[in-house]
């Protein structure tokens, strides 16, 4: 199961506290909003990279077990989600959840894939906001297109990129997967 | 650089002896408070080492000057690096916990109970890190041992020093909280392996059944163990009277607290039982027996000696579990409002039966955090 990610740590082989320690030096590196690959062995790691995703306030996104090998998957934290959103179109989750399954509806999860691959919306369909100019254009433009991310911010800009190539209906969800109660699906199911 | 440490016995030592130590434990706030090293006479505080990475500056202040600071993780590592980062930062009493949590799950400390007729002794176990408790009966060159834990070097140890051969090894019910060595003693020492049938069911190897009423003599004195079938906890749980002078109640009745009938599934069907056991079963026995369970659960069941023992007649006037007149209220506090069921349980005992075969650093994974088999 390949998970796509920005960043790849091997921590294989070592023992706390190096997993973290060295988590926290990769992380310094990488840009906000990015994700990291954690590659560990030593069990006690997912208890703490979510107790230290926390406390960091990072983003915690999930772990999978490969052959006796740990990987997790971590999101650095980014202060745009208080950031004004600028596209007219909104609606709230409920009103997603009431219209997600219609076929004339189409769910756009422009969060990055890790995020999306732990737990998303079971008829959204991924496409990161990074991608949107380029991949835009798979998207029914004669459906009406909801955009959703983790707080509203993100999917605020994709829906902005939609809207200007021309796509008549495309709403924001806000504020999205952070308060999403409907059902979800994760890789880990 | 390298910075001193203290080993889980000597923490023990300090447990027992009622000795001061402020405890920096660096583990995750869930693991702390979940489980930790318990004494009365402990100051705590807790800081997951991953707040510490930056410095200890903020920190350093909550430290004491003038007692020795012991740093405990999980299994060591964290608690070296933030006692060297105290080190550096000119603190001189500070130690890191050698083995961290793990360790301090699988020591065991010996305490003598009583010497016995003809020269014959009985040896407590204490597990304090995990509340578990076990036996060695000696008579005459011979020893049984009682609910082994999975550390068994620690009884084959003791009768190298007391040259004693092991000839018997005991179960008092199939374990839910705590991996069984009695499978692995009894291999390695020849012993036979007794188990009450009633909860070997779905056990893959061999054993000997032990039934109510059955005698086993160890040595060739009058030092015997006697079966008293008495469910409740699990449906073969079976209690031992011991050279007439001692019970061993297994999981069924602790010091300050009773046994659990939820851990195999059965609640609802066992609690008919434990009341028997308790109420009618060990009510005909004579008040005089010392009672010796398989668990403490808080460090006050441990008497200063850091024996957990107590006449039975005792417990029947102070034991909350033992004075509940009525029948519902009996049921509703041990099927209601239960502490969380003990970690990874369920394959704990799948291990028991011997229908998996986890390798040692599974089963210490599989072992950590406290002990839950009792209802106060």
């Amino acid at each position: 199961m390949d998970v796509k990610t920005d960043v790849t740590l091997d921590a294989k082989g070592t023992a706390c506290p190096m997993p973290i320690v060295k988590t926290k030096k990769s992380m310094k590196g990488m840009e906000s909003g990015q994700v990291l690959e954690v590659q560990a062995t030593d069990k006690g790691s997912t208890a703490d990279l979510q107790a230290w995703t926390k406390s960091a306030g990072h983003q915690y996104l999930g772990t999978i077990e490969e052959d006796g090998v740990l990987k997790h998957y971590v999101r650095k934290a980014n202060d745009d989600e208080t950031r004004e959103k600028k596209h007219p179109d909104v609606v709230d989750n409920e009103e997603l959840n009431a219209v997600r399954s219609n076929s004339e509806s189409i769910i756009v999860d422009v969060r990055e894939a890790a995020e999306y691959a732990f737990h998303h919306i079971p008829e959204a369909v991924s496409i990161p906001l990074g991608e949107i100019d380029d991949r835009g254009d798979e998207l029914d433009q004669s459906k009406t297109v909801y955009v959703v991310c983790r707080t509203g911010s993100r999917s605020d800009l994709a829906a902005q990129k939609l809207a200007a190539k021309g796509f008549p209906a495309v709403y924001n969800v806000v504020p999205g997967m952070s308060a999403w109660n409907g059902e979800t699906k994760s890789l880990n199911q | 650089m390298t910075v001193k440490t203290m080993t889980v016995k000597e923490i023990a030592h300090k447990v027992l002896n009622n000795e001061e130590l402020f405890l920096l434990d660096v583990r995750t706030e869930d693991a702390y408070q979940d489980w930790k090293i318990e004494s009365e006479h402990f100051t705590y505080l807790n800081v997951p080492y991953f707040d510490l990475l930056d410095g200890v500056d903020e920190w350093i202040k909550q430290l004491p000057k003038d007692q020795p600071i012991a740093v405990v993780c999980a299994k060591g590592g964290s608690s070296q690096m933030v006692a060297e980062m105290l080190v550096e930062e000119g603190l001189t009493d500070v130690y890191s916990v050698e083995g961290g949590m793990k360790a301090w799950s699988e020591h065991l400390e010996p305490r003598k109970v009583s010497d016995l007729k003809d020269g014959g002794e009985l040896y407590q176990f204490v597990r304090l890190g995990k509340g578990c408790l076990s036996y060695m009966v000696t008579s005459e060159g011979e020893a049984a041992i009682i609910d082994p834990v999975r550390m068994t070097g620690a009884y084959t140890d003791m009768a190298e020093k007391l040259g004693v051969t092991i000839t018997n090894v005991f179960d008092t019910h199939l374990h839910a909280d705590h991996i069984s060595g009695g499978r692995t003693l009894a291999e390695e020492t020849g012993a036979v392996y007794w188990l009450p049938p009633e909860d070997a069911g779905d056990v893959v190897f061999n054993y000997q059944p032990l039934r109510d009423a059955d005698h086993v003599q160890i040595g060739h004195s009058n030092i015997d163990i006697h079966a008293l079938y008495s469910p409740g906890h699990t449906i073969g749980s079976t209690s031992f009277v011991v050279d007439d002078t001692y019970l061993m109640t297994g999981d069924i009745l602790f010091i300050d607290s009773i046994g659990r009938p939820d851990l195999a599934g059965k609640a609802e069907d066992w609690v008919g039982d434990l009341r028997e056991t308790l109420y009618t079963r060990y009510k005909e026995l004579s008040d005089e027996l010392v009672v010796l369970p398989a668990h403490f659960m808080i460090m006050d069941e441990l008497n200063e000696d850091g024996t957990a023992t107590e006449k039975l007649g005792t417990l029947f006037s102070r034991n909350h579990g033992l004075n509940i007149a009525d029948e519902g209220e009996f049921r509703r506090m041990v099927t209601e409002n239960l502490p969380p069921q003990p970690n990874a349980y369920q394959q704990i005992r799948e291990t028991n039966m011997g229908r998996i075969s986890p390798d040692h650093e599974e089963q210490r994974e599989m072992e950590i955090g406290p002990n839950r088999c009792a209802v106060r």
